[in-house]
Parts: structure tokens; sequence; C-alpha cells
């Protein structure tokens, strides 16, 4: 569904990506793990062409991407739930869903179905039915991230890029948010998580990247990953231990 | 001779020095007016010693808007305020000193009497300048822009309006002040104009080598630090505000400095100069010469006086019927332009493009020497 | 730093003690003139007037700096250009009965000043959206000087005049109550500014557009990976802001004799407004221009009137001392926090 061939992207003069490649199939749950800095979330942008790449190519359902705007890869039906939340904290948690459908409705969307997708997500993170006239700023963290998932869904993305859901959120939390990515996998999204917290997003996914320093370093099945060695040590043992270590076999 | 050479390495010092031979030149040729002709038939009219003198006086006042603009960061709408109080502090001091505060006619009889004065002014104007920065430069970019902008108009306005008070004896409303007394020092007058134009250059030039001095010192890597990356800087324990702060009342006390030299200069001041249209002036020089460029105030001030000299005298046969100050709209075209294609400013911008052209160079060359076919 | 209690007392009584040593202040001036209860109530009267127009200037420069981060400079420009433009189009003939004609000549200013706010933006603002803040405010400079040295050439220097909205001629109709003079175009001055201010209201709470900007004003990349365009959104910010400078030129025209030179003061006054609402959006333009027209108007009436302006400018820099962020707005949104952009 998702294809990326050889990417590279730049900060100016620093490059975060050196010649990535990787795909996502349909229905499937794809996990992008590594430490602080690894390029996790350029990858991210990149595909959302916020920052784009300066060469390589990203195909969508066969289709190029690279060069499209912003908006226009929301179009396509790219949806990315940024990091740290980023919800629009003095609207209402209303008004931040209705503005996750905006392209279809400014595009003449109708809004009664608009309104059924709000239900829909309101079933998923009941929560949010509760707050949804108080401002989107007021909510806790966790709260924060399942509105920020729900606006997400409101643009009924085909693909759902979420960047390190996980963050900041208490490890109860994390296990809701992720039961209820698990959930939207059963009805049908295909999600590319990328994550810190390696053990969870490693338990979520079917497949899974190691990304370090601007590289992939590492893939395959979740299963194997998480019983190989390296990936236990550098990330799913001391969790605090920076992950690159010379002579660790590389 | 290894440090000559390497003050010769150094272009700002050449440059400085180049210049400092320029004015020495032009001055020698007036005053010696060798086969009997001045600087002024030289150029066809076009420069003569009174430009020269302004240009001295107004590249005092823009090496202190450059280093405000262009280091600290922040727009100075309303600069002409400062150079306003340097030039009325002066005018009224030394002209009306006795009618209006008693201060005894043998101290304003004396030649130290108009520098204490000007110092005096440039002390006033540091503090005020201060006072009002520190708070302010805390805060974003446009608060200072709106607030010099209004100090700007409200001093403006205090000239024209004598103060507030009734009547015309302070600031002289719109006639302003005259019978401002010449420059002594002990017996020796800084008059006629050719001493002036040595005088004025003196304190220009000096100004310059100040300037770029302080780039170059501590304060001025803590200002470029500034001027990079504030975040970073503070990251670092500089004093953000501070320094805003220091910067923003060294333009004032140079502006003051260059008021006050006019007021010498002229022998009157009256308001008009002040208004915001006088502010605005300053910033299209500072902008069109370089912001964070000492370079850029001799140059902006020249392009921007020459511009207009060449406007007046050409717009009036364009548009036959206009009449005003229509360089406005040039001043604003070339604000734009500028500001979108060359935002550094001319001098900046030149150089960039000098070194890139150089980079350029000497990349080719290294290819084709050491290129394989 | 924290305040003890006692301290926070104290803290919290600033505000109001200061208004009342303003208060006993001028009415201590005011005795001097034998001023009674009918001044004060005619400086309220057309103070609150006043207000209302440096209101809808300061609700413009409110909504272009919260979407775009752009403080519009030209913002006077576009409030003189409303006049102008209006007195240029009623001179023109038209078959239309008097009040019809008033109706065009107002709508076709609205329109043509609009286009030019989207050209400005489109010509100088998008293609400098990258630039430092610093650049954006000389491009603006710049902007309002070309258009008032545009309007110099096309209008001349002169003074021009415009006719009240109620009896369509220059001389206005004029209420007495309890000897407090109100022009009838004070009455359309307010009535004008409610209706605006209750329709932006609408805008932004209610529809999709509005809630767009108000997203793009919050948080500019969220806005973007939801598909919300930001040139878009800085194209009718500034629509906007020129409408609303437009309208509030051609309301107060009537009372003014529009020139070239008007905007100026006009915008800057505006800003003044919007400083003391806090620049967070038009509701605390509505409180900041109110405030600025009565304070400015009753300082100048109890001491010397050609003094208005330096009022109105020290009340800017006082605030700028010493609540930089207004009425409205929270401490942190005004304090400089370096290095952030918008881009």
């Amino acid at each position: 569904m998702l294809e990326i061939r050889n990417i590279s992207t730049y900060y100016g003069h620093v490059q975060a990506l050196k010649n990535v490649s990787l795909e996502v199939c349909e229905g499937e749950i794809v996990s992008i793990i590594g430490a602080n800095g690894a390029g996790k979330s350029t990858l991210l942008n990149s595909i959302s062409a916020v920052v784009p790449p300066r060469s390589g190519q990203i195909f969508f359902n066969g289709a190029e991407i690279t060069r499209l705007s912003v908006e226009a890869v929301v179009g396509m039906g790219i949806c990315q739930v940024p990091e740290r939340r980023q919800v629009f904290s003095e609207l209402t948690v209303y008004d931040n869903l209705l503005l996750g459908a905006y392209l279809r409705l400014s595009g003449g969307g109708s809004r009664a179905e608009a309104q059924k997708d709000m239900e829909n997500i309101f079933e998923l993170f009941p929560i949010l039915r509760e707050r949804s006239k108080q401002p989107a700023g007021t909510l806790s963290g966790g709260e924060q991230q399942m509105l920020a998932i729900g606006r997400g869904m409101m643009a009924r993305p085909k693909i759902l890029l979420l960047d390190e859901p996980s963050l900041g959120l208490a490890p109860l939390l994390v296990r809701e948010i992720f039961r209820a990515l698990h959930q939207l996998r059963g009805q049908g999204m295909t999600i590319m998580l990328v994550e810190q917290d390696a053990r969870a997003a490693l338990g979520l996914a079917d497949r899974a990247y190691v990304m370090e320093t601007g590289r992939i370093e590492l893939s395959g099945s979740s299963e194997s990953l998480m019983s190989n060695e390296k990936v236990k040590q550098a990330y799913l043992g001391r969790l605090d231990r920076h992950p690159k270590r010379k002579g660790a076999g590389r | 001779m290894k440090n000559l050479s390497r003050l010769f390495a150094n272009t700002n010092a050449a440059g400085w020095l180049a210049l400092t031979a320029i004015v020495l030149l032009m001055g020698w040729i007036e005053i010696a007016a060798p086969s009997g002709f001045d600087f002024a038939d030289l150029s066809g009219g076009v420069i003569t010693m009174d430009t020269m003198v302004r240009i001295a006086i107004l590249t005092v006042v823009l090496v202190g808007l450059n280093l405000v603009m262009g280091y600290a960061g922040q727009v100075s709408l309303g600069h002409a305020a400062f150079y306003g109080i340097g030039a009325y502090v002066s005018a009224i001091f030394t002209a009306r000193g006795h009618s209006l505060f008693g201060v005894s006619q043998s101290v304003m009889a004396s030649w130290q009497w108009p520098w204490f004065v000007m110092f005096a002014g440039m002390a006033f104007s540091t503090t005020l300048a201060y006072v009002i920065g520190k708070p302010i430069l805390r805060l974003r970019g446009h608060y200072l822009a709106m607030a010099t902008l209004g100090l700007g108009i409200m001093v403006y306005i205090l000239f024209r309006e004598n103060m507030g008070v009734q009547g015309d004896h302070i600031t002289g409303s719109y006639d302003g002040v005259s019978g401002i007394p010449r420059l002594r020092v002990g017996e020796f007058e800084i008059w006629p104009i050719s001493r002036y134009y040595f005088f004025a250059w003196l304190v220009a030039l000096g100004v310059m080598a100040l300037g770029m001095n302080l780039i170059n010192s501590r304060t001025g890597r803590a200002l470029r630090a500034v001027h990079g990356s504030e975040v970073a800087a503070q990251a670092m324990g500089v004093d953000v505000a501070a320094y805003k702060a220091r910067v923003f009342a060294l333009g004032a006390a140079l502006a003051s400095l260059g008021g006050s030299m006019y007021a010498h200069f002229q022998a009157a001041v009256s308001p008009s100069p002040f208004s915001f249209g006088g502010s605005l002036e300053l910033v299209v020089m500072s902008s069109v010469g370089g912001l964070a460029s000492i370079w850029g105030a001799p140059f902006g001030v020249t392009i921007i006086l020459f511009l207009k000299e060449f406007l007046r005298s050409r717009l009036r046969v364009l548009l036959s019927g206009a009449s005003g100050e229509h360089e406005i709209i040039f001043y604003g075209l070339l604000l734009i332009v500028i500001m979108i294609f060359l935002p550094e400013g001319i001098v900046i911008g030149a150089m960039k493009r000098w070194k890139a052209w150089q980079a350029r160079g000497r990349k080719e060359t290294a290819l084709s020497e050491g290129g394989k076919a | 730093m924290k305040l003890s209690a006692t301290e926070n007392r104290w803290k919290s009584l600033r505000m109001p003690a200061i208004a009342l040593a303003l208060i006993a202040v001028i009415l201590y001036l005011g005795a001097q003139k034998n001023f009674g209860p009918v001044q004060y109530a005619q400086f309220i009267a057309d103070g609150l007037r006043g207000g209302a127009i440096y209101a809808m200037i300061a609700m413009g420069f409110v909504i272009v700096y919260n979407v775009t981060g752009v403080i519009n400079f030209a913002q006077g420009a576009f409030v003189m250009l409303g006049a102008m433009l209006a007195v240029t189009f009623h001179e023109m003939e038209m078959p239309f009965s008097p009040a019809l004609r008033l109706i065009v000549s107002v709508i076709l200013s609205i329109a043509a000043t609009t286009l030019i706010g989207v050209l400005v933006e489109r010509l100088t603002i998008h293609p400098a959206r990258f630039s430092s803040p610093l650049t954006l405010i000389i491009i603006t400079v710049g902007v309002f000087i070309t258009i008032q040295g545009l309007a110099l050439l096309v209008w001349g220097p002169d003074a021009h005049i415009f006719p009240s909205f109620t009896t369509l001629e220059m001389a206005d109709k004029v209420f007495r109550v309890n000897g407090v003079v109100i022009k009838a175009q004070g009455f359309w001055i307010w009535g004008i500014t409610a209706i605006v201010l209750i329709w932006l209201a609408f805008f932004f709470e209610k529809t999709l557009l509005g809630k767009a900007m108000r997203a793009c004003a919050v948080n500019q990349r969220a806005a973007r990976l939801v598909g919300i365009r930001f040139d878009r959104m800085s194209l009718l910010a500034f629509a906007m802001a020129s409408a609303l400078g437009a309208i509030s030129g051609i309301i107060i025209a009537p009372l003014l004799r529009p020139s070239f030179d008007i905007g100026l003061n006009l915008g800057l006054k505006g800003f003044v407004a919007a400083i003391i609402g806090g620049l967070v959006n038009p509701v605390g333009a509505v409180l900041g221009g109110l405030m600025l027209g009565l304070l400015e108007n009753i300082s100048a009436g109890v001491t010397k009137a050609g003094m208005r302006d330096i009022y109105a400018y020290s009340l800017l820099i006082l605030t700028l001392l010493f609540r930089p962020q207004g009425l409205l707005g929270a401490k942190k949104t005004a304090v400089e926090t370096g290095g952030e952009s918008r881009a």
C-alpha cells in the first residue's frame, strides 16, 4: 500500500534520513522503533510532506506522492497523528474532531456523514463524548491522545500514521490506547506506528523496522524481533540504556 | 610589518582606512581648491560639502540604528525621536538656556557649554531608551516596533506643541529654535563648513571604528549569538534582554549625538525632520544599506540621499502637478523589494554574492585541475 | 517568584487602586474647569464613539496576527482607502437616489479595499512568509507608505467630504439627551460595530471556515496535517482585515473629512487598542478600543485637546511596560519565547 524507496531527508545541511526504504501492506500494523533522534518522526514527516525528502520516492497504492503538498497527501488518505498530540487546545473537543474532517467537509462532504463518524469515535473513546464541549487544552494527556487519534480518524484515512502515541502517558493509558488501535485494525485500518516504547509497539504490530541514526538497521516480524538478541539488549532490556554499542556485532 | 599586512587582510580595517583617505582627499580638494575649483564643480553640483557633512551626521545615527535592527533584531520605528532629542536639547540649552532656565551668561558663553549639553543630551537619550527598552525588549519583536513608533510620534508632538505648554518659548512649535551657536574648542571655532566637515567625519569614522570594534569584541559575539538564535544564546547564559536593551541604549546615544551635531550644523532646528517620516527615512537607509553591517550605514545614507535628490529633480518633470513628498512611494516600494529579495541589505547582499562568485571560481579551477576526463 | 499571602492581596488591589487614583486625578482636573456630569457624559459618549472605530480597526489587526503571526502595519492604509474610495465612488455619476448612491459607494469601497488587501497579501506577504518577523514588519511598513504615497498622488493633499448616513448631507442630525450632544452618525457607528462583532463571533464560533482559521491560529502545524491550507487562511485573514479597515474608515468618514494621511494615526490607535485588549481575540479588541477611546477623550478633555494623541501613546507605552499581555492575554503569549518561528 505504502512503499518508500530510498528516501533521504535533510534539515538544512543535516541528513536525518539516509536511503530509507520500507513498505506497509494493507491491513497491517507496522511499527518503527528506535531511540531518540533516530529519524522516526522525520520519516513520518517526509511521508506527510511536512519535510519532503530530497531524494528517493514514496508510493501510495501505486501512485507517486513524493512531491505532493501536505494537504494533497491528506487528501490521498494518509493521515498523521502528530507527536505530542498537537490538539487545538483552545477549541472544543467537538470542534477538534470536526476539523479532522475539514478536507472532506470543505470539499463538499456532508455534515451528517461527519456526525456519524464522530459517533463512531465516541464509541471507541467514550470519555470524549463526555468532554465534547470542553476546550481540548483542559483534557489530560491520555484523553488528548485519544482526541488526536479520533481527529485523525475523522478524515476517513486509508492509512493512519502515529507519531509516538505513548509519549508522556502512564502505562495503563498506553495499553488502553493500543487496545483501541488494535480495534481499529480489526475494522480494516492500516496503521504505521512510530514508537520509542519498543515493547508496547512490538506487542501491537505485525511487523517492525528498527531505525538508528537515519537508517533502517533491522526489520522483520514482531516475534522475530522480540527474540532478536540485539533488539532485546538495546530496546527491550533497560530502556534507558543508549542503544548504540560498539562491537555489538555490527 | 606582519601586523600591518594582517591589518590589510582584514577587509573592514582596509575599507575604513580607504574611506578615511577618501574623506581626507575630498576635504583637501575643498580647502586647497587646486586650480581654483572645489568638489561641487567636479561632481556637477551633486556632491557638495553640505551633502558630505549630512552624510557624516546621518552615518553616526545609522551605525546606532543598524546595531539595533541588525544585531538586536528589533525594529526601531521612532529612532528620529532620539535624533530629535539630541538636536532639541542642544538647541534649547545653548540658545535659550539663559532665558528659560537661568543659566548664567558666562556659562552660556563658554566653549565647554555646548559640549557639556551634547553629552547631557546623550545621557538623557540613553537613559530613556534603556528604561523603556529593558522591559519591552523582553517581549516579541513587534512590541518594540510599535512602542518606538508611539514614542517617536509623542516626541514629535511634544516638539511641535511646545511640550504641551502654551506659547512657543520652549521648543518654538512649528518654527523651532534658531540662533544655535557654533561649536568651539577653546578659541578655535569649528566653522566654516570645511572645518565642520572634518569634525563631522572625525566623529563618523570614530563611531564606525567603535562599531566594528564592538562587533568583534565579546559583546559583539554575544550580540551575534543573539542575532543567530536567541534560544541558543539564552541557553549559553547570555542575558538576551539585557544585551538588547544595551544595544538599544547605544543606538539612542548615537542618534542623540548625531542630533546635536545636526543642531550645531544647521544653527536652527524645527520639528519636521523628527516626525514619523524622519524615522521612516532612517529605517529605509538602514534596510537598504544593510541591517547588521556597520558599512551599511554610510552606504545606506549615501544611496538614499542621492535617490532623494534624484527623485526631487526628476519627479517634478515626470509628474507635472505632483506636489509634496512623493518620494515616499519609492521608499515604500524600495523597502518591500529589498526586504523580499535582499533582506540583508545591499552591502551584505553584495558581499555574499562576491564571496559566492569567488568560491565558484575556486571550485571551477579545482575541478578543471584535478578532474578526470 | 512566590509571593506571600499578604503580598498577593496587595497585588490584586493594584489594578483597582490605580483605577481609583486615575479617576481621582481626572475629577480633580475637571473640577478646575468646573466640569459637571454633563461634560463627563459628553466625554464618555464621544470617547465610546471613537472607541468603537478603534475597536474595529483593532479587530483587523487581531485576526491577521492570530492567523498569520504578522503584525500588519498597513492596516491603517485600509482604513484610509475605505474612506477615500467611498468618497470617490460617491462623487461619480450614478442614476440612483442619494440614499442608494451612498449604499452603492459604500459597497464598492469595501469591495475595492478588500481586493487591494488581497493583492497586498499575495504580492508582499506570501513571498516573504518564511522571513524573520523584523523583515515582515518592515515589509508591511513599506506597504503602508507605498499606499499612502499613491493616495497622495491620486487624491492630492486636500481633505474631502462624505455625507452623513442619516441626512445624506454634510450636516448631521443631532440628538440631545439631558444636555449631552450625540450626532446621529454615532449611532450608526455603534450599530455597525455591534453588528460586525456579532457576525464575527458567529463566524468564528459556528462556521467551519472560522474554526479552521482559529485552528491555524492555535496550532499551525496540526492545522496543516488536517488539510487546512495556510496560504488560504492567510489570504482570508487579510481580506477580512482590509474589509474591517474599510468599514471603519467609511463609518467615520462623515465626521472626519478624510484625506490621504488619516491612516497613520487611526492605524496606530487601532494597534494600541489591540495591544490593550491582548491581541488574543476580537472581544479583546473591542474592550481595548473602548477603553482607549474613553481614556484618551476624557484625559484630553480635562487637560488640553491637542494632547489627545500623547495620552493614547502613553497608554501604549504604559501597557507595554506594565501589562504587555493586555486585558485578556495570557502572560506567556506576550513574553519573548525566542526563536519561535511560525513556519
